[in-house]
């Protein structure tokens, strides 16, 4: 597919100030949910001896909490380079799929506004912005509205566990860490477009439970399930057609 | 307050390979054209990613974290508050294991 015809009054309508007053909304009433896992990297980056300006500086560049986590468990003295960035790579492929089903939103803008915006783009940046668009609005100021309410809060967080984390002592199996796959699950409530979507879901779930149970880790049991699932989603609709 | 090259070097490593991996799959999607089929596979992606994310990590909470999750798709269904249904997971959650001791 050819790059858009750059078209400014397109653009602004597909780039919009309201679009992204309702995303900085609609991020504020996840925040809850996506708080503990910021204390939690900002308390990992401090037991692994990083700086409270490296902790905000490795946030504010990468916001991403999997492959930070990751990374740090990796951490070693002086930093692995190699090692911290292929973790990176590898854990946050599954963005890369994200990106391109984004695509009608993206195309409409262009320039800092679409690869600025991508830069932000986190699962439950995502995941709102597809119910967003499914709900029949297409602005990717929706997406950095988002986002960027998201990356305030996640600095927030993270700075908060690195200055306190020794203090507030939170083991690992708490009720609070369910908070950030309660909103992904909450989400998955405004995607679900109707009964067509069974099948591929139940084939995604079932394909990352057998990539993860042969014992493969992050991303493997994402990427393999999400395929799988949108395969058998694609394939069941070409034979109908 | 400090920052050491060896970790300022690793911290963009990382940024920039978090950052490849954000736009890559818009750019190689506009670079060359795909196929029907692949398109046909984009509508389902976004919703079977949560699923797949989502699968291996209910499998290792077990069933509190089922009846947990339960709630949190029930009160989303019903209300459509995202920050209280999370707050309604959390909450069966934390109930259900301080009830089982």
């Amino acid at each position: 597919m050819s790059e858009p015809i750059p078209d400014p009054l397109a653009e602004r309508r597909g780039f919009t100030r309201q679009g992204f007053d309702r995303g900085a909304r609609a991020a504020l009433a996840i925040t809850l949910g996506l708080s503990p896992f910021g204390l939690v990297v900002g308390m990992a980056a401090d037991q692994h001896g990083l700086s409270l300006v490296e902790t905000l500086l490795m946030s504010g560049l990468v916001f991403a909490g999997t492959a930070q986590l990751v990374a740090l468990q990796l951490w070693t003295d002086p930093a692995p380079i190699l090692a911290a960035t292929l973790a990176c790579l590898v854990i946050n492929l599954r963005m890369a799929p994200m990106g391109a089903a984004l695509a009608p939103l993206l195309d409409r803008v262009s320039g800092w506004r679409r690869w600025g915006t991508l830069a932000f783009l986190v699962d439950n940046a995502f995941a709102l912005t597809v119910a967003e668009q499914r709900a029949g609005r297409r602005d990717a100021a929706f997406l950095l509205g988002v986002a960027l309410v998201m990356w305030l809060n996640w600095m927030t967080m993270c700075a908060f566990g690195h200055v306190f984390g020794a203090a507030l002592k939170l083991p690992p199996g708490h009720p609070v860490f369910f908070a950030s796959s309660a909103a992904l699950l909450a989400i998955l409530v405004p995607i679900w477009r109707g009964p067509a979507e069974l099948l591929p879901w139940i084939i995604a779930g079932v394909a990352a439970l057998l990539v993860h149970g042969a014992g493969l880790g992050a991303p493997w049991p994402v990427l393999a399930g999400a395929f799988a699932g949108a395969a058998a989603g694609a394939f069941r609709d070409r034979r109908a057609a | 307050m400090s920052l050491r090259p060896d970790v300022l070097l690793a911290i963009l490593g990382m940024a920039l390979a978090s950052y490849l991996c954000r736009a890559g799959g818009y750019a190689i999607l506009r670079a060359i054209r795909p196929p029907p089929f692949v398109q046909q596979m984009l509508h389902y992606l976004p919703g079977c990613i949560f699923i797949a994310f989502l699968a291996p990590v209910f499998a290792q909470l077990g069933w509190a974290g089922w009846v947990a999750g339960a709630a949190v798709l029930l009160a989303q269904w019903q209300l459509r508050r995202l920050a209280l249904s999370i707050a309604v997971g959390v909450g069966t959650l934390w109930l259900m294991q301080v009830l089982a001791g």
